[in-house]
């Protein structure tokens, strides 16, 4: 493969021109990063001596604005730190997806991961207010699972009704808040969860619990940008290497699994 | 909201994905001026593409930034005509584009030519195993269109995408190690192959053992830098695992942004309104001639753009629903077997299968591409149906495009709990140590598989919904069920510690919850007869001739490879046409009915 980044290409203004030479990226080891530059004859090298100039990993990270520094990674009642939610949907809230995607020796809980706060955030999004869903009527929760969605709930009304449902149901059947009983009693609320055994208004319990369990693992597994997979823990736990995106050193090298970790859109690595 | 018209135009191409731009490129060479519509977004590959903020699973495959919002538009779906259809409302099943570049700026690459059987499919089955094979209400039918016909614009296609693969046979003698059961090409890929990742690498060792013959994937993924037929550039892939919902950062995916738009907007007689959702097409009096469209613009203006040609270029679904709300052809009934626009709706039918390897070793799915390794021994009629009794296959392929924690982590190993520790550790192990093989099969057509007008529930615009009533059948369910369980042999060469072979289960109807393919087929089928195709062989409406509708619409039956390099192909088929015989006659018909 040629060398050749800065050779002017004849029909260059054909391109399509990456404009973003002054984008922060990550600190990718030298090897891989090496073969953005190399043998690109078109305006993507822009990109590449970009991440040249780059300033180095922690730097970035450490920018004012990275979510990544924004104040607790530990919400407890106590700390209530919460936009969207209530100190009492929170609290149940951490604790839930705490069990589901609990501290262990795996790695991080989903508290420690800063989920919590993701899924707080992601309420004041498009997508939490329902504009990415068709929400117009007539609606037909009767109608077989597999045709897909059919609730009036926007994911603010699944959690603002799941939350205020659940919160009460358990103050009722246990006499005590969720967060204050034992994991497995905990565990067992879930399960009666996932498996239905109320409703929230007209909300299933169980459509509640699944978009509880899904915004948990994107809470753990998205880019920390997003407020959730603190320090990178997440990723790291999987082995993904996050924002590297640059393979070209290690697509056939069967004997040796791809070695380094991860590193966030913002520069900060694990 | 104003009404307006504008100054008349040649042609309008509606959409600006792989068919419409081809399209608008084509004629615009041609000397005509050409006015494209595209519902959506200005998009490019500079911006949407940019790295590292497009490197984000959350933004890109979870909240679908690149696709259709279903607020503005979507469908209804149901199983069975005894069923009510309800509304499509999250995305999941399939992902319709929208926005400059359509599906094309976020699809992943692999780039298959078809078959020859696949293009004349009926009559090669009733050659081969006669007419009684046919299963009662499969409709079942050719293209009209062979592959000699069309192998010089798949070429030519291939050549646009800087497709990158190995060929088996070019001009009939044998050149490569490529598939053994591809047809005979003209010239080689423009391309070598991509290099086989960890995964492929395993297939193509363990396939090789079981007895079958691995070969390179298609990819229109550039493995070196590429100047394309145009002049555009493509730099090489660096395996980022970003191409499938994303815009590639290195400009080496093909898409209508990088490797056709930067010339077509070098064309005087060329204009690209984005933002402009078409309504319907405009027919004359007589309602044989179209006379342009009308689209409403981003203020919610009502704008008629006149038009002497209108290309129909808006995705699959999109082009039936166009020409169902405009009236062009007769609205396809099931009951009485009538009319064409709306029937032969088919889907791809496929399942993934997981591997599970020990864990001394990590799968790194991460790495990926189009590219990988496939097997055709089941696909198409590479293998004698016979003794089997159903119509069609599947190939079998490692294409690992990329996996990201989020998906890994909601899909762990079939069996394993949901939630808590246990769910943690298998979610983990199965990301690192797992990797999937995909049976990606053909769907035949059926006569209460169709799309139609929804009753009841409308889009944003106010126009009644699309309806798809669809599910899966016996023959398509047995032919998936018996491809699939041929990996055995090859699970037990990779020396897997586990495997899950995934396949459809009788009884189990289609589900729009799970992601399948963006590769739904037909509804507007290509065909010999006007009583069962909606567009002739040249792609042109039977029934208004100055309409040409291009897209997978078009197949009369899912095939097992993926629909683009088809899709391409006969894009570039149908412009050969309009631009040698179209436009030297009368605009008329261009085959006698
Ligand atoms: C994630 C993903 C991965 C894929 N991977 C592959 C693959 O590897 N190989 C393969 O062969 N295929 C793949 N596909 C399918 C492939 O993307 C499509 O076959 C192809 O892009 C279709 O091109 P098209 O031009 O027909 O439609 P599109 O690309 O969908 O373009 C149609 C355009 O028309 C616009 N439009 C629709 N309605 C209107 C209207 N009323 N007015 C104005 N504009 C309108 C849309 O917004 C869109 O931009 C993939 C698809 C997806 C979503
Ligand atoms: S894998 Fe290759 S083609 Fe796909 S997005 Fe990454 S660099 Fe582009």
């Amino acid at each position: 493969m040629p060398d050749m980044p800065h050779r002017p290409h004849p029909a260059a203004p054909l391109a399509e021109r990456p404009q973003h030479a002054s984008a922060a990226l990550p600190a990718i080891p030298a090897p891989t990063r090496r073969h953005v530059v190399q043998g690109l004859g078109t305006g993507t090298a822009a990109l590449a001596l970009g991440g040249l100039t780059a300033p180095p990993a922690a730097h970035a990270a450490t920018e004012p604005g990275t979510p990544g520094a924004s104040p607790s990674a530990h919400p407890a009642a106590h700390t209530h730190t919460a936009r969207f939610f209530s100190p009492e949907d929170f609290a149940f809230l951490s604790a839930a997806c705490e069990r589901i995607f609990p501290a262990d020796a795996q790695g991080p809980g989903a508290i420690a991961l800063g989920v919590p706060h993701f899924i707080d955030g992601q309420m004041d999004t498009p997508w939490g207010r329902g504009e990415l869903w068709y929400m117009q009527g007539p609606h037909r929760p009767e109608a077989p699972a597999n045709l897909g969605y059919q609730l009036p709930y926007s994911p603010q009304q699944i959690y603002k009704t799941g939350l205020a449902g659940v919160v009460a149901w358990v103050q009722k059947t246990h006499q005590a808040a969720f967060e204050t009983l034992p994991p497995e009693t905990q565990d067992s609320i879930l399960t009666a969860l996932e498996n239905n055994a109320t409703q929230f208004d007209t909300l299933p319990a169980a459509a509640f619990f699944e978009q509880l369990r899904s915004d948990t693992i994107e809470g753990a597994f998205a880019d920390p940008i997003h407020g959730g997979n603190k320090h990178l823990a997440g990723w790291t736990m999987m082995g993904f290497p996050g924002a590297r995106a640059d393979y070209m050193d290690w697509v056939d090298r069967y004997d040796t699994p791809y070695p380094y970790g991860p590193v966030s859109i913002s520069g900060e690595t694990a | 909201m104003a009404e307006k018209t504008l100054p008349p135009v040649d042609v309008v191409v509606v959409g600006s994905g792989w068919a419409g731009s081809i399209m608008a490129k084509e004629l615009c060479e041609a000397g005509l001026s050409v006015v494209m519509l595209e519902r959506g977004a200005r998009r490019s590959t500079a911006r949407d593409g940019a790295y590292p903020a497009s490197i984000d699973e959350l933004e890109g495959a979870v909240r679908y930034k690149l696709f259709q919002n279903p607020a503005q538009t979507t469908v209804t779906v149901r199983n069975r005509t005894d069923q009510e259809a309800v509304p499509y409302r999250r995305l999941a099943a399939f992902l319709p584009g929208a926005g400059v570049g359509g599906a094309g700026l976020h699809w992943t690459g692999v780039h298959f030519r078809a078959t020859p059987q696949d293009l004349r499919l009926r009559s090669h089955v009733v050659e081969r195993y006669g007419s009684k094979f046919i299963p009662e209400g499969m409709a079942l039918q050719d293209y009209g269109v062979t592959y000699e016909e069309l192998e010089p614009f798949f070429d030519r296609a291939e050549k646009v995408f800087g497709t990158s693969g190995l060929a088996y046979t070019v001009n009939g003698e044998v050149t490569g190690k490529g598939n053994v059961f591809a047809p005979d090409r003209s010239d080689d890929f423009p391309l070598p192959p991509l290099r086989d990742v960890y995964t492929a690498h395993l297939f193509r060792h363990a396939a090789t053992e079981a007895g079958y013959h691995p070969y390179a994937m298609p990819a229109a993924n550039a493995s070196q830098p590429y100047t394309n037929t145009y002049g555009a550039q493509m730099g090489p892939c660096n395996f980022c695992g970003y191409c499938s919902d994303y815009a590639c950062y290195m400009s080496a995916k093909a898409s209508p942004n990088v490797n056709i738009m930067p010339a077509l907007r070098r064309h005087e007689n060329f204009t690209l309104r984005s933002n402009a959702h078409v309504l319907k097409v405009l027919l004359d009096s007589t309602g044989k001639k179209a006379t342009g469209v009308v689209y409403q613009d981003a203020e919610g203006n009502h704008i008629t753009q006149p038009a002497g040609l209108v290309i129909l270029a808006a995705f699959q679904f999109h082009n039936v629903h166009l020409m169902l709300l405009s009236g062009i052809g007769k609205a396809y009934d099931p009951a009485s077997n009538t009319g064409t626009v709306g029937r032969n709706f088919t889907y791809q039918n496929i399942t993934n299968s997981t591997v599970l390897m020990p864990p001394t070793r990590s799968t790194d799915q991460f790495i990926g591409s189009a590219g990988g390794v496939a097997i055709d021994d089941f696909n198409s009629d590479n293998f004698d149906h016979g003794p089997h009794g159903f119509i069609g296959g599947s190939p079998l392929w490692v294409n690992q495009a990329g996996v990201k924690p989020i998906a890994g982590a909601k899909g762990s190993f079939p069996g394993a709990p949901r939630w808590g520790s246990a769910w943690k550790k298998a979610a983990i192990d199965t990301y690192r140590h797992s990797f999937t093989i995909n049976a990606q099969g053909s769907n035949m057509a059926y006569r209460d598989v169709y799309l139609d007008l929804d009753p009841t529930w409308r889009t944003s615009y106010g126009q009644p919904m699309l309806r798809m009533t669809f599910d899966w059948k016996d023959n398509d369910i047995r032919m998936n069920r018996f491809v699939v369980s041929q990996l055995e042999g090859v699970v037990k060469a990779l020396g897997a510690q586990d495997a899950h072979y995934g396949m459809r289960e009788p009884g189990k109807p289609f589900d729009v919850r799970d992601y399948q393919t963006t590769h739904l087929c037909g509804g507007a089928i290509m065909g010999e007869d006007p009583k069962t195709s909606a567009l002739n062989r040249y792609l042109q409406s039977w029934d208004v001739p100055n309409v040409f509708v291009v897209g997978a619409n078009a197949f009369p039956q899912g095939m097992g490879y993926n629909p683009t390099g088809l899709v391409a192909a006969l894009a570039y088929w149908s412009a050969h046409h309009i631009r040698t015989q179209w436009l030297k006659g009368n605009g008329g018909p261009l085959v006698a009915q």
